[in-house]
């Protein structure tokens, strides 16, 4: 008796899970769909399932110059995420293994960083890269993207570099490591999947960036996401393109994503689970 | 080849209430000497011994290893291994790569690294692990892999920092016989922290006992177990530990309850505190001279049984050896008394001090 309630309030559950997670995914899953559709099909009311797939949405794309827009987000993406593990690992370390004064006046300021809206540092960034002659530059983003990222980095980081064994270290030291042998041989293997982590969520935030990207880059060095935009015209939405190029900027992120996804799960679970 | 000398050696720590972790420390291991440094928690051994690794400062003093002061050096410059509690083995390495670690920073060969851990390895019944990584060896074996470590370098002093806390008490037992027999053989001189006495009194050539930073008697464990200094050692080793009595003095001697016993040594004090081993007890027959102890606790351990009491009209508790087949019952009262070859320790109550020590 009781094992049947138990089987039906599993089943129960199974079925729940499912539709909270259709609902999560459904709008990932309708712009895949409409992105298919001609965009005759994708402007229908009601929606419609019925319809015969088409690349031309993808191609037109291609026309319009999609490549040079993922060109600038990779290139800038990849470069402020590297400007943040090589800036940041050594912070964290400084911050967790090998504590300097004022460490935690050090992790308040990085915190505060993030406490200012962007909307209201706009301006004078504006002005600022002006000044320099760096508007609709992506060396600006590369930047601005490794300021962002670099706060959320130091403190994620630290915490995975806390949970290293001080007696490891030491054991290294005393098997006659020098700091650098210690951080990158014995600390850094260990911390691997927690630095993997740190760097996914950079990617990801980098990626997705647009409010910077939007206000500080026009033609030359614009992302995706200032690509994305393109589509929304005074003469309407184009549905279909818009999809399309949404699938394209969203498509890296999920390979990286889905290709990282253990590493990703033994980091950020790292310091929950002994 | 080389001993190590602490010389006044302190370890302060800073702040508003500055702790002298360890004070003064004056101690020498000799070479090839297996010296044991042990304490309650918070002593100071284990500071101690990582001050000589290169882990800790030494705010004043020096420590040298050999002729070389190393008090400023580095752990990497003064030809020391270390076996740590935890191990801390490297996790992503197998267990060649972690005994291969520092000989590679070193600068040996690839040729000489291989047969150095292989004999490591064969040493210590490691060969058939030598490609695993850590998290796949049980306990036992990674306390070997950490021993490996420290051994395939051949430094000029072993430093073991409670390298069996984290053992099952077979495996300890085992493991302990093992380390000191491959200290022997390999007759490199050792600093080994414990808080097991056991471990202490039968390892250590010489046993240093410290007592909040402070050295408070480095002997054999025959002479410390014999003639402890003062009162905490002489409470501190042996288990159970010694019964301590603070009686005054009268004519000579003490009584206890009814039984005068007379002191080995004259006191010019008015109270000593008298130091009586359990197994320097015997229960006696009624009639017999002895003093009367209410049994309040009996622990049987097959051989032997230890007895806690009450003396009559004292608060001190008592614990006396008795034979493990004959135990007495709870609730009963015993007649007790000093055996003929039983010894009596007398120690100053002011100073702590042993009274006519040699």
């Amino acid at each position: 008796m009781t094992a049947r309630t138990n089987r039906l309030g599993r089943g129960a559950l199974t079925g729940l899970t499912w539709l909270v997670a259709l609902l999560f995914v459904f709008p990932v899953i309708w712009m895949v769909v409409t992105s298919f559709k001609h965009e005759v099909d994708a402007a229908t009311d009601p929606p419609t399932f019925a319809f015969t797939p088409t690349l031309e949405q993808f191609t037109t794309i291609l026309d319009r110059g999609f490549l040079p827009y993922l060109a600038n987000s990779a290139f800038v993406t990849g470069l402020s995420t590297l400007l943040v593990l090589l800036l940041g690992v050594p912070a964290a370390y400084a911050l967790s293994l090998a504590p300097v004064k004022q460490t935690s006046n050090a992790l308040g300021f990085f915190l505060s960083t993030k406490m200012l809206p962007i909307v209201a540092a706009i301006i004078p960034l504006y002005v600022i890269s002006q000044n320099l002659g760096m508007l609709d530059n992506v060396w600006a983003l590369i930047v601005l993207y490794a300021g962002m990222n670099l706060p959320l980095a130091v403190w994620m980081m630290r915490s995975f570099f806390l949970e290293v064994p001080t007696e490891m270290i030491e054991a290294a030291r005393v098997d006659g490591a020098k700091l650098p042998t210690v951080l990158y041989r014995v600390v850094l293997p260990v911390v691997a999947p927690g630095i993997a982590a740190t760097a996914l969520i950079c990617v990801i935030f980098a990626w997705t960036e647009f409010f910077y990207a939007v206000n500080l880059t026009a033609a030359q060095a614009g992302t995706v996401p200032v690509f994305l935009v393109g589509f929304i015209t005074s003469e309407g939405l184009f549905w279909a393109q818009l999809s399309a190029a949404a699938l394209l900027a969203s498509l890296p992120v999920m390979i990286i994503g889905w290709v990282a996804q253990n590493h990703l799960v033994r980091g950020l679970s790292m310091g929950a689970v002994k | 080849m080389a001993q190590v000398a602490y010389a006044g050696a302190s370890r302060i720590y800073p702040g508003a209430h500055s702790v002298r972790a360890v004070d003064g420390l004056d101690l020498c291991a000799g070479d090839g000497e297996f010296l044991v440094l042990v304490g309650p928690s918070g002593s100071g051994k284990s500071t101690a011994l990582r001050m000589a690794a290169g882990l800790e400062d030494v705010d004043e003093g020096t420590i040298a290893i050999g002729d070389r002061d190393v008090t400023q050096l580095p752990p990497k410059d003064r030809d020391i291994a270390m076996v740590f509690q935890s191990y801390a083995l490297y996790p992503h390495m197998s267990v060649r790569e972690n005994m291969a670690f520092s000989l590679k920073l070193r600068g040996m060969s690839k040729a000489d690294v291989r047969v150095k851990v292989e004999e490591a390895a064969d040493l210590l019944d490691l060969t058939q692990y030598l490609d695993r990584k850590p998290k796949a060896l049980s306990g036992g074996q990674r306390q070997r892999v950490a021993m490996g470590r420290a051994i395939v370098r051949e430094p000029s002093v072993f430093l073991m920092d409670e390298p069996l806390s984290n053992l099952d008490a077979k495996l300890r037992v085992e493991t302990r016989a093992n380390i000191a027999a491959l200290q022997r053989r390999l007759a490199t001189t050792t600093i080994y922290v414990t808080h097991d006495q056991v471990e202490a009194m039968t390892m250590g050539d010489r046993v240093a006992v410290l007592r909040d930073g402070v050295l408070q008697q480095c002997a054999s464990p025959q002479e410390l177990y014999g003639t402890p200094r003062n009162v905490f050692v002489a409470g501190f080793i042996g288990s159970p530990a010694m019964n301590l009595l603070t009686l005054p003095v009268d004519g000579g001697g003490v009584k206890l309850g009814e039984l005068k016993v007379q002191l080995p040594v004259r006191a010019e004090q008015g109270e000593v505190t008298v130091g009586i081993r359990p197994e320097s007890l015997s229960p006696v027959g009624a009639g017999e001279d002895g003093f009367d102890l209410q049994v309040q606790l009996v622990e049987e351990l097959g051989a032997d049984a230890y007895v806690h009491g009450t003396l009559a009209g004292h608060a001190d508790k008592v614990v006396v050896r008795t034979d493990g087949r004959t135990p007495p019952k709870l609730g009963e009262a015993i007649r007790v008394a000093p055996c003929d070859t039983g010894e009596v320790h007398v120690f100053d109550p002011e100073s702590g001090l042993r009274i006519g020590a040699e």
